[in-house]
């Protein structure tokens, strides 16, 4: 929504931080609201529930932008912990690095981290969409159920651990894969699924650069032989 | 949950500010430890001969003149002694080992926080801010620093459980997590006759590292042997005469980030803590990885 003129604006070094997610949770579709000074506080617009844009021109703590619904969130700074965890929809977009837990549980929308991400991006994923521009900590993407995640940079220990449907696209080095995850031949769908998050995500990276993760699916039934050795 | 801090004063003009610019940082973590709080600053190096106690007593009300008059028909050789209410930084030229043990026979009600040459030691219970005002942390001054708010899960509130830690002299250390095996840990140290003074998980740690410090190990080895020996959760913050160091579990379960510019290296366990620090929109943030060394020296 470029060239919107902002609407509200609010200043967390002047108004406590409830009564701005207050006014974020009333009608403001089609609004475009600007949040300044957020200096690490936790829990900054989380809970949105309707079509509008938010930009936070500082770093964030905790779960920033947590249950995202429809609304188009960018942070002009770093996010902590779970930034945009249990996301329904909508996009939301980190210009720094993300701490752990990046996109934890989310169902659906796009989250999009421009540098890095630590560890655990994607656990549990449901259902959404996370582009990391930078790399990725180990353990990411656990237990992912569904969704995408596009790593344009390198991946950590145990990437993909026990993954159920979600998928994995990775441009650089995976240091090591988790149980259960395993490299797939690219399919013209995977990169057409690429060129179209890497797009709105307004990264420039050739498509045919990445590689699939998924799941081999061994861990789906319980196997008494194993010993306990995944 | 707990809170860390650390600040190392890169441009020496600043070195007067140290407490000043460090006490928001420590209010900061107030929601991550509101039982207890304490900071170890570092100071400059006393000569050769000389070491400095830092004295808690607690609820007992102590004449600190009195001790210091005590001290001097002991010793023959009049004691600095810099009191605060229940604290006091006695400083000396002694042998630390019979100043202890003379502490410990004529006032046992006093609690010997810290040794050395360089290192001041605070820890006390009550919220961060009231911590701070009680020893007047805003007037500090020094090179570096390292700080701690202490929310408890695995022992009991009590100044002594409090963080910083020390073991042996200018060393200490805080902790943002718990530890699996410090029980371990103690049960292969006391047989080599070192002595624990609480049951506390993060003094296990504290007084590994330092055994082996003692061993030979450098800073950098002792830590890198911590990764194989020490299991759990940790950010571990330490502070020697004239090093910040930090480390991370495997996991990276406890958070931490870190801000350097020209004039500072400023570490935390949230950012909320370094917002105030000046020129911080422009410091180059990060941070650190799991099982990686970050080391500062003054």
């Amino acid at each position: 929504m470029d060239g919107v003129i902002t609407d509200v604006t609010f200043d967390l070094s002047q108004t406590p931080l409830r009564g701005v997610n207050r006014f974020l949770h009333g009608d403001i579709s089609g609004q475009k609201i600007a949040i300044l000074n957020p200096d690490g506080a936790h829990n900054v617009a989380i809970g949105l529930d309707a079509p509008a844009t938010v930009e936070i021109h500082g770093h964030v703590g905790y779960y920033a932008a947590g249950m995202n619904k429809l609304a188009n969130v960018t942070i002009f700074g770093n996010a902590g912990s779970g930034v945009a965890e249990n996301m329904m929809s909508g996009r939301v977009h980190v210009k720094g690095f993300a701490s752990v837990s990046a996109g934890a549980s989310a169902q659906g929308g796009l989250l999009v981290i421009d540098g890095d991400a630590s560890l655990r991006c994607g656990i549990s994923l449901k259902g959404a969409d996370i582009v990391v521009g930078g790399s990725v900590g180990s353990f990411s993407a656990f237990m992912a159920q569904a969704g995408r995640i596009v790593i344009c940079g390198n991946a950590g220990d145990a990437l993909g651990d026990s993954l159920y449907e979600a998928v994995i696209y990775v441009r650089g080095t995976v240091k090591s894969l988790g149980a259960d995850a395993q490299f797939e031949p690219m399919t013209e769908a995977d990169y057409e699924a690429i060129a179209t998050l890497l797009a709105k995500a307004e990264l420039p990276h050739d498509p045919k650069d990445f590689r699939r993760i998924a799941s081999a699916k061994q861990l789906y039934h319980w196997n008494a032989d194993a010993n306990q050795e995944y | 949950m707990c809170g860390i801090i650390g600040l190392l004063i890169k441009k020496p003009e600043l070195r007067e500010s140290l407490g000043a610019l460090m006490v928001p940082m420590l209010i900061g973590m107030s929601d991550r430890g509101p039982d207890s709080a304490g900071l170890a600053v570092f100071t400059e190096t006393l000569g050769e001969g000389d070491r400095k106690y830092s004295l808690y007593s607690g609820g007992h009300a102590i004449d600190w003149s009195l001790l210091a008059q005590d001290f001097k028909t002991e010793f023959d050789s009049p004691p600095q002694i810099h009191e605060q209410g229940n604290h006091a930084v006695l400083t000396a030229n002694a042998a630390p080992d019979r100043v202890k043990s003379w502490l410990k026979t004529n006032y046992p009600q006093i609690h010997v926080l810290s040794t050395g040459r360089t290192i001041d030691l605070y820890k006390d219970t009550g919220k961060p801010q009231q911590v701070s005002d009680r020893y007047q942390f805003q007037t500090l001054k020094g090179t570096h620093l390292v700080g701690h708010t202490r929310m408890a899960t695995e022992s009991a509130v009590t100044p002594a459980h409090a963080h910083p830690f020390t073991a042996g002299e200018d060393f200490c250390l805080v902790h943002n997590g718990s530890l699996s095996n410090p029980y371990e840990i103690r049960r292969k140290l006391e047989p080599l006759g070192i002595h624990f003074e609480t049951d506390n998980d993060t003094e296990a740690a504290c007084r590994y590292l330092e055994w082996r410090m003692r061993e030979g190990d450098d800073l950098e080895t002792a830590l890198q042997r911590g990764f194989e020996e020490l299991d759990g959760f940790y950010t571990f913050l330490m502070g020697t005469a004239d090093k910040l160091a930090l480390v991370r579990d495997p996991f990276a379960c406890k958070p931490a980030i870190v801000a350097e510019t020209d004039d500072y290296v400023a570490i935390a366990s949230e950012f909320r803590s370094l917002a105030h620090l000046p020129d911080v929109n422009h410091a180059r943030l990060y941070e650190p990885a799991p099982e990686e060394l970050y080391v500062w020296t003054v």
